[in-house]
C-alpha cells in the first residue's frame, strides 16, 4: 500500500525539522522530503531597524554560528559606508571566522555526527550521543570538546564573549588581540593540532568499512559554490564565488558577490519554511548546488597552507573530478579544522592585529549592500536595502543550509530508498536518514531565519495524503 | 531657612526646609531607586520608581516631589514599595519593544539597572508589542521611540539647560510621543542646536550617536549638573 513516513523531529542537528517519505503502490520509497517547520521572520521584523544595528540583531539567528551572521552583516554594512576596512579589521575579523570554523566543525563531528558511525548506526539511541562517546572513548570525547572549546576562546578573546559578541560593525571591528590572548592561543595550539590529526585518522578509518554509507548516504551530481580568493585558493571571509559541477568543471568564477541574484534563485516550496536556492542559469530544480566544506573543498585549488593541502590532495582522489559524496563532508570538515589551525597560526606573529587603527568611518553611501561570508555550514549572504538615513527597508538573507535544502532532500530519498521496505520501520533505519541530513551539519535556526534538541518523526503517507502510520522517538 | 526634623526609615534626620525627600535621603546615605530624575534639572514625579510611604498618608508618595516636613516619618524600602516598584517597571518593559540584548544602551541602562537592583526576573504584563518607528533623520543623532519611556529628560534638558525648546512631548497615555518641534523629523528641526544634552539625558537606548552599535551608548550626566551649577553658582563669572 502507498504511504508516506515521516521523520519527526530530526535530531542532532541545529534546529527543528521532519522528514516525509512517500511510498508507493508497491511498498517501495517514491520520494523524501525534508521539512523545516520553524518560523522566524529576521527578514521582516528588521524592516525599519539602522543597519549598524544589524550585526548585533542578525546573530541571534542562531547560538552556533553567530560570528558568520555577525561578519556577514557587518560586510553588508561595508557595502553601504562604501568603505575598504583597515587591514587590522579584516584580519581580525578572519581570526574570528576561524575561531568559528573550528569550533561549529569540532560540535558537528565529535557531539552530532561522531556517535552514529564511531558507535555504530544499531546503536540504542540514548547511547548514540555524545555522552556515548564520552563512555566508550573518554579522552576522544575530552579532546574533541577542547577543540570545541579552543575556537570559541578565540572568539571570546577577540569579542569579549562567546555567543553573540558585540564586535564586528559596520566599517571593521570594536577591539584587536591583546597579547594575553594570543599567547593563550599559541599555547593552546599544539593541542588543536594533535586533537585534528587524530580525529582526521579516525576517521579515514572509518571510511575503510564505511564504503556503503560513502555510496548511498547523499552521493550524487550536483554543483558546487564557494568562496576562492583570486588564484583559486580556499577562501572563508572575502573573495569571490566560483561553481563547479560535478566533474570539477568551473561553470562560473570570480563572481562578486554583489552580483549573486544573476546566479542564484530562490525557490519557496508549501512544505517547508525553508528557501530553495539554485544555480539560477540551469533554471528549478535541475540548478541543484551544494554549500559548505565538501563544496568549498570541491571549487578551490588548494587550501594554501601545507598540512590542510596535503589532505587536500588525499580528499580530491575521492571523486572524479568533484567529490560527490556527502558523507564526505565530515572528512572535508575535519581538513578545514586542520587549514583553520595554519591559518590563526600565521596570524599570531602578524603585529597588525594589535592595530588601534579598526574602523573605517563614513556615512551612507549606498542604499544597497550585500556581505558574504563563508559560514561553517556554507556560504552566507546577507543583502540589505536602507533609505538615505540607514533605515532598512528590506533585508534578503541567503544561508547555507537554505542552500543545501534540494541536497538534502535527494539524499534522504537515496538513503530511503536503500534502507525502507514495506511497513516495517526500524529505528536504525530512522537514524540512517537523519544522518544523511546530519552530513549537511544544517543549522535550522538559521535556515529559518530557532534552536533545540530534535527528537525524530516518521509518517507514512499514502498517494491520496492519508498519514497510514507514525513512528515517533521520544 | 528653617531646618526640618523627620525620620527616614528609622534614621532621624535634618534637612533645609523647601528640600525634596529624595534631596534629604541622598544626603543621609539613603538611596531611593529613581528614573525620570536628573541631576540638573526639575522634578516631574513621572515615573513613581521614587515611591515612598509616609507615616498618616495611605497614598504612595514620589520623593522627587514631596517636600520635608517637621515630624515626616518617611520609609523608602518596605515590601508594598517593592512590590510597586517592580510592577511598575514591568509595565514600563511591556508599554514598548525593550530588546536589550541588541540595544545600543545594553550594560549602560538605567532601566536595564533598576531592573536588575530591583528583582524584575520577569514581565507578568502582556507585551503590548506597539509599532514605534526611528528617527534617524539628523545628522548626528537617532531616535528609537520604541526604546522611549517617556521620562521627559530629554525634554528638561532641551528647554532649561540648553534652552533650545526643541524637544516636546506629544499625545496622551502610553500614546504619547517624543517630538521634535512641531512633530517634523528630527533633520528638519530649524531649533535645535546638536548640542547632544538630550542624548546625553536619556537613561536608556532611545537617543542615541547615530551609527552606535550594541552597548556602545555610554553618557556621562555629570556634565549635565556641572553646567548647571556653574551657570547657577556663576561659576564662569568669577
Amino acid at each position: 500500500m502507498a504511504k508516506r513516513i515521516v521523520i519527526d523531529p530530526v535530531t542532532r542537528i541545529e534546529g527543528h525539522a521532519k522528514i516525509s517519505i512517500f511510498m508507493d503502490d508497491a511498498g517501495n520509497v517514491a520520494d523524501a522530503e525534508f521539512h523545516v517547520v520553524e518560523f522566524r521572520g529576521f527578514e521582516k521584523f528588521c524592516e525599519g531597524r539602522p543597519y549598524t544595528e544589524m550585526p548585533g540583531i542578525t546573530q541571534r539567528i542562531c547560538g552556533i554560528c553567530p560570528v558568520s551572521h555577525t561578519l556577514a552583516s557587518a560586510r553588508a554594512g561595508d557595502a553601504i559606508m562604501a568603505v575598504n576596512i583597515p587591514p587590522a579589521a579584516d584580519k581580525l575579523r578572519r581570526l574570528m571566522n576561524l575561531g568559528q570554523f573550528v569550533q561549529s566543525h569540532a560540535l558537528s563531528f565529535f557531539h552530532l555526527s561522531a556517535p552514529d558511525f564511531l558507535l555504530g548506526w544499531d546503536t540504542p539511541p540514548a547511547q548514540r550521543n555524545v555522552f556515548g562517546i564520552i563512555a566508550a572513548n573518554a579522552d576522544l570525547a575530552r579532546a574533541g570538546i577542547r577543540l570545541r572549546q579552543f575556537g570559541q576562546e578565540i572568539i571570546e578573546w577577540l569579542g569579549g564573549k562567546k555567543v553573540h559578541p558585540a564586535w564586528a560593525v559596520p566599517g571593521g571591528v570594536r577591539s584587536n588581540l591583546s597579547a594575553e590572548g594570543r599567547a593563550k592561543i599559541k599555547a593552546w595550539l599544539p593541542e588543536a593540532y594533535a586533537t585534528t590529526n587524530v580525529a582526521l585518522e579516525l576517521f579515514k578509518k572509518t571510511l575503510k568499512t564505511h564504503g556503503r554509507e560513502v555510496q548511498i548516504f547523499g552521493n550524487f551530481p550536483s554543483l558546487f559554490m564557494g568562496l576562492v580568493q583570486p588564484d583559486g585558493t580556499w577562501e572563508h571571509h572575502g573573495g569571490k564565488l566560483r561553481f563547479t559541477d560535478s566533474s570539477g568543471s568551473i561553470i562560473a568564477d570570480q563572481v562578486d558577490v554583489a552580483n549573486y541574484k544573476d546566479y542564484i534563485g530562490e525557490a519557496v516550496q508549501n512544505t517547508s519554511y525553508l528557501k530553495s536556492p539554485y544555480y539560477l542559469p540551469l533554471g528549478f530544480p535541475e540548478g541543484i548546488y551544494r554549500v559548505g566544506p565538501l563544496a568549498r573543498l570541491n571549487v578551490c585549488e588548494q587550501m594554501g597552507v601545507p598540512k590542510a593541502d596535503e589532505e587536500l590532495k588525499k580528499f580530491k582522489k575521492l571523486g572524479r573530478g568533484a567529490v560527490t559524496s556527502s558523507f564526505l563532508y565530515h572528512y572535508a570538515r575535519l581538513i578545514e579544522i586542520l587549514a583553520a589551525l595554519e591559518y590563526i597560526e600565521r596570524y599570531l606573529d602578524d603585529p597588525e592585529l594589535s592595530s588601534d587603527y579598526l574602523c573605517a568611518d563614513a556615512g551612507i553611501n549606498s542604499l544597497h549592500g550585500v556581505g558574504a561570508s563563508e559560514a561553517p555550514r556554507g556560504t552566507l549572504f546577507h543583502d540589505y536595502t536602507v533609505d538615505r538615513n540607514g533605515l532598512l527597508q528590506k533585508v534578503n538573507l541567503i544561508v547555507a543550509t537554505g542552500q543545501n535544502n534540494l541536497a538534502m532532500n535527494q539524499t534522504v530519498a537515496q538513503i530511503a530508498r536503500y534502507y525502507v521496505r514495506g511497513n516495517d520501520i526500524p529505528e536504525a533505519m530512522l537514524n540512517r536518514v537523519e544522518h544523511g541530513i546530519r552530513c549537511y551539519d544544517p543549522c535550522l535556526s538559521c535556515s529559518t531565519h530557532a534552536v533545540g534538541q530534535m527528537p525524530l518523526q516518521v509518517q507514512l503517507i499514502a498517494p491520496d495524503g492519508r498519514v497510514l502510520s507514525e513512528v515517533a522517538r521520544s | 531657612m528653617a531646618a526640618k526634623t523627620l525620620t527616614i526609615d528609622g534614621k532621624q534626620i535634618t534637612a533645609e526646609e523647601g528640600e525634596t525627600i529624595l534631596q534629604a535621603a541622598t544626603e543621609a546615605g539613603i538611596k531611593i531607586p529613581t528614573l525620570c530624575h536628573l541631576e540638573g534639572v526639575y522634578d516631574i514625579g513621572a515615573c513613581r520608581l521614587c515611591l515612598v510611604e509616609v507615616k498618616g498618608t495611605p497614598k504612595l508618595l514620589p520623593a522627587c516631589t514631596l517636600k520635608v516636613a517637621e515630624g515626616m516619618e518617611v520609609a523608602t524600602d518596605t515590601e508594598r514599595l517593592r512590590k510597586y516598584r517592580r510592577m511598575t517597571l514591568e509595565l514600563l518593559f511591556a508599554e514598548r519593544n525593550h530588546v536589550c540584548a541588541v540595544c545600543v544602551a545594553n550594560g549602560h541602562c538605567e532601566l536595564q539597572t533598576l531592573a536588575y537592583s530591583q528583582g524584575m526576573d520577569h514581565v507578568r504584563y502582556e507585551y503590548t508589542f506597539p509599532k514605534w518607528n526611528v528617527d534617524n533623520t539628523h545628522r548626528l543623532f537617532g531616535m528609537d521611540h520604541n526604546r522611549c519611556i517617556l521620562c521627559t529628560r530629554c525634554v528638561r534638558v532641551c528647554w532649561h539647560i540648553e534652552g533650545a525648546g526643541t524637544k516636546n512631548v506629544s499625545g496622551r497615555g502610553g500614546k504619547s510621543k517624543i517630538i521634535t518641534d512641531l512633530n517634523q523629523p528630527w533633520g528638519a528641526s530649524e531649533s535645535c542646536t546638536e548640542c547632544g544634552k538630550c542624548v546625553m539625558a536619556c537613561p536608556t537606548g532611545a537617543l542615541f550617536q547615530k551609527g552606535s552599535t550594541v552597548g556602545e551608548s555610554e553618557r556621562d550626566r555629570d556634565k549635565l549638573e556641572y553646567i548647571v551649577n556653574a551657570r547657577e553658582k556663576k561659576q564662569w563669572n568669577a
